[in-house]
């Protein structure tokens, strides 16, 4: 079995505040091979974010990672010093945020931009980081590159800007491409043109990406494995087919259930899964989707159910009582015959 | 931008005309006249009028105004009224030690107010924090004349390390060493107020800044923590310093005022005061127009400066 490229096993991360510790990622899990996307869904404030810089180690001043190992090509980046560290981000593994209109300095130059991050990392002299910069943007299709290099940011569109971010982020060949909502702030038929280059530009050179989002199209057309998180935890993980055919978890599929279709009735009201994501400080106990669960048992109010494999398909794991009872009583039959 | 310098250098004329006539106006408001001020008890009445007359003192408001401005328009500012040397002259003797204070105040403040700022804001609610924050305050709010009064019986009375005025050691004029000894102290006093100042603009505008994603973006591609806060945050951060730059410069004008006359430093501060006590008309307005100009000439540079540091600024 070939080594996985990035392994996050029992990862739990948390912030400090007024209030004392806040524990916002809990127990996560995942591995992501080489060439391969996984997705991570979930609605606003589950964690999705914070996974994704964990592994990048940019939590801030407050953030710490308390739990558990990432390691990525073999190296535990939770045991990096912050020198080891700067090595890694950027070079090895690259990131590309959610606003393109504010995550580029506006007061230095596209090229002034990347040449840094390009001679930071490969040994080349500037005017040759400079020529390699343009193919880099000509690569992820932005026309008159040679122009552009020398302009600031607020003469570009978001999707320009975003480009430029995927081109910077990829200049130095990383092994792992982290996307946190790539696309959430750019129209439709831009969002289309990102996500075919981040494809093109992954089957090339064969980077892993991890790609955050909160839209079930964008993991559709992107993802191979998708983890569905709700309130800092996974509750489902599969393989995309299986996980749009077959959604076990019921968060999972109150999210199916509210994308909106074509065919819908126009009199017909989208579904919508009521409430919102409990705050981190009062966590329920039990399962933590309970308070929102259309199949809410008792024992989901007490116990907390551990994420489980279904035995019919491998790596499909889930975590809700609702399968621990139909395994339970699989392996009662089971046992009987 | 070079139409826009022309533009805005052409708006300032008629501002300067409001200026002189405010000033003009309040200076002859002024209680007493420059005759009083330096006639002996004996003169007579008749003896009063006369120089009175000379002077041109006697006639209408406006029509001494007019007058001084046609002699402005000709190049002449007049001869001063206790002294009777030409206006432009003192001026010219004078401008060299005052620009050398407040270039030397300038300096000083930026030089440690600057770093202060950067590294209280990336080490907020820290002890560093705290004692800058309210030293700065210490610094803004304790007056300029008390401040050169205590150091001047600290250092030059009880420890005798610095001389306790002038600009330089009498008969060793021209000494590099000697002036900058006499520079030090007034150059603290004149620094301590702005460098207070600008320490808490310094950090609340990194604060901002700091929180900004492109230095997520930053410190995403492996720079070191020095580049991400020295190069990208301090440059985005210098838009507003440099507004505060521009509002300095009219406040050490003021300050030099205050300063050169308890350090006696021979500069257009104490000639200021000089004046003012003889009511020396010609040359007050003199000094007036002066910090007129400097005033509209450094929110002019500041403007300009806007726009190297903000390439999203643009005039025309």
């Amino acid at each position: 079995m070939t080594q996985s490229l990035l392994k996050v096993e029992h990862l739990q991360t948390a912030f400090r505040t007024g209030k004392g510790e806040v524990v916002s990622v809990e127990d996560v899990s995942f591995q992501l091979n080489a060439g391969q996307t996984i997705g991570i869904v979930g609605e606003s404030g589950c964690g999705k974010s914070v996974t994704s810089l964990s592994i990048m180690r940019l939590l801030g001043q407050t953030g710490y990672i308390k739990k558990g190992t990432i390691s990525l090509n073999g190296k535990d980046l939770t045991k990096l010093t912050e020198t080891e560290l700067r090595d890694v981000r950027g070079n090895e593994a690259a990131m590309i945020f959610q606003e393109p209109m504010t995550s580029l300095n506006p007061v230095f130059t596209i090229g002034n931009q990347m040449i840094e991050m390009i001679q930071l990392h490969m040994m080349i002299s500037k005017k040759e980081a400079k020529q390699y910069a343009i193919q880099m943007l000509q690569k992820v299709g932005i026309p008159r590159a040679e122009e552009v290099i020398n302009e600031y940011p607020h003469k570009l569109s978001g999707g320009m800007r975003q480009r430029v971010m995927i081109a910077m982020a990829l200049s130095c060949k990383p092994k792992l491409l982290i996307a946190d909502e790539p696309t959430t702030a750019l129209d439709v038929t831009i969002q289309a043109q990102i996500l075919e280059l981040m494809k093109t530009l992954r089957d090339e050179s064969n980077t892993a990406i991890m790609i955050i989002s909160h839209d079930l199209g964008v993991i559709a057309e992107m993802a191979d494995t998708v983890l569905v998180m709700y309130a800092g935890e996974v509750v489902e993980e599969a393989d995309v087919f299986t996980l749009f055919d077959e959604p076990k978890h019921p968060y999972t599929l109150g999210l199916m259930k509210s994308i909106p279709h074509l065919e819908t009735e126009s009199e017909e009201r989208l579904a919508s899964i009521p409430g919102t994501v409990p705050t981190l400080q009062n966590m329920p106990s039990g399962c933590r989707f309970h308070t929102r669960c259309p199949y809410v048992m008792e024992q989901c109010l007490k116990e907390k159910p551990k994420l489980q494999g279904l035995d019919e398909k491998m790596g499909h794991q889930v975590r809700c009582w609702l399968y621990e009872e139909e395994q339970k009583s699989e392996n009662r039959e089971e046992a009987v015959l | 931008m070079f139409q826009y310098m022309v533009r805005r250098i052409l708006i300032a004329i008629p501002v300067l005309f409001g200026v002189t006539i405010f000033s003009f106006l309040i200076v002859n408001l002024a209680p007493g006249n420059p005759v009083d001020m330096q006639v002996n008890p004996y003169a007579t009445e008749a003896d009063i009028q006369t120089k009175k007359e000379a002077l041109g003192l006697n006639d209408p408001i406006h029509i001494q105004y007019v007058h001084w401005l046609v002699n402005l328009a000709k190049g002449d500012f007049g001869y001063s009224f206790s002294t009777y040397e030409p206006v432009l002259t003192m001026i010219v003797d004078r401008i060299g030690p005052t620009l050398l204070l407040m270039g030397a105040a300038l300096v000083l403040a930026y030089v440690i107010a600057i770093p202060i700022g950067i590294l209280s804001a990336t080490k907020q609610y820290s002890w560093m924090d705290y004692f800058t924050t309210s030293f700065s305050f210490i610094g803004i709010s304790i007056p300029n004349f008390f401040l050169g009064l205590g150091l001047i019986y600290i250092f030059a009375i009880t420890f005798q390390i610095f001389p306790t005025g002038g600009m330089n050691t009498l008969g060793n004029e021209g000494g590099l060493m000697d002036t900058l000894a006499h520079l030090i102290m007034p150059a603290i006093v004149l620094a301590t107020g702005i460098a207070g100042n600008m320490v808490r603009y310094v950090r609340s505008s990194m604060l901002e800044i700091l929180g900004q994603d492109y230095l997520r973006t930053a410190r995403s591609k492996g720079l070191k923590e020095f580049f991400v806060v020295n190069k990208h945050a301090l440059k985005n951060a210098l838009i507003p310093i440099i507004t505060v730059i521009g509002v300095d410069i009219p406040m050490l004008i003021g300050g030099a005022v205050v300063t050169e006359q308890i350090f006696q430093w021979p500069g257009l501060g104490q000639l200021t005061i000089q004046s003012i006590g003889s009511r020396d008309y010609p040359t007050l307005m003199a000094i007036n127009l002066m910090a007129a100009i400097a005033v509209l000439l450094s929110n002019l540079i500041a403007d300009m400066l806007y726009s190297v540091a903000d390439p999203r600024i643009k005039y025309n």
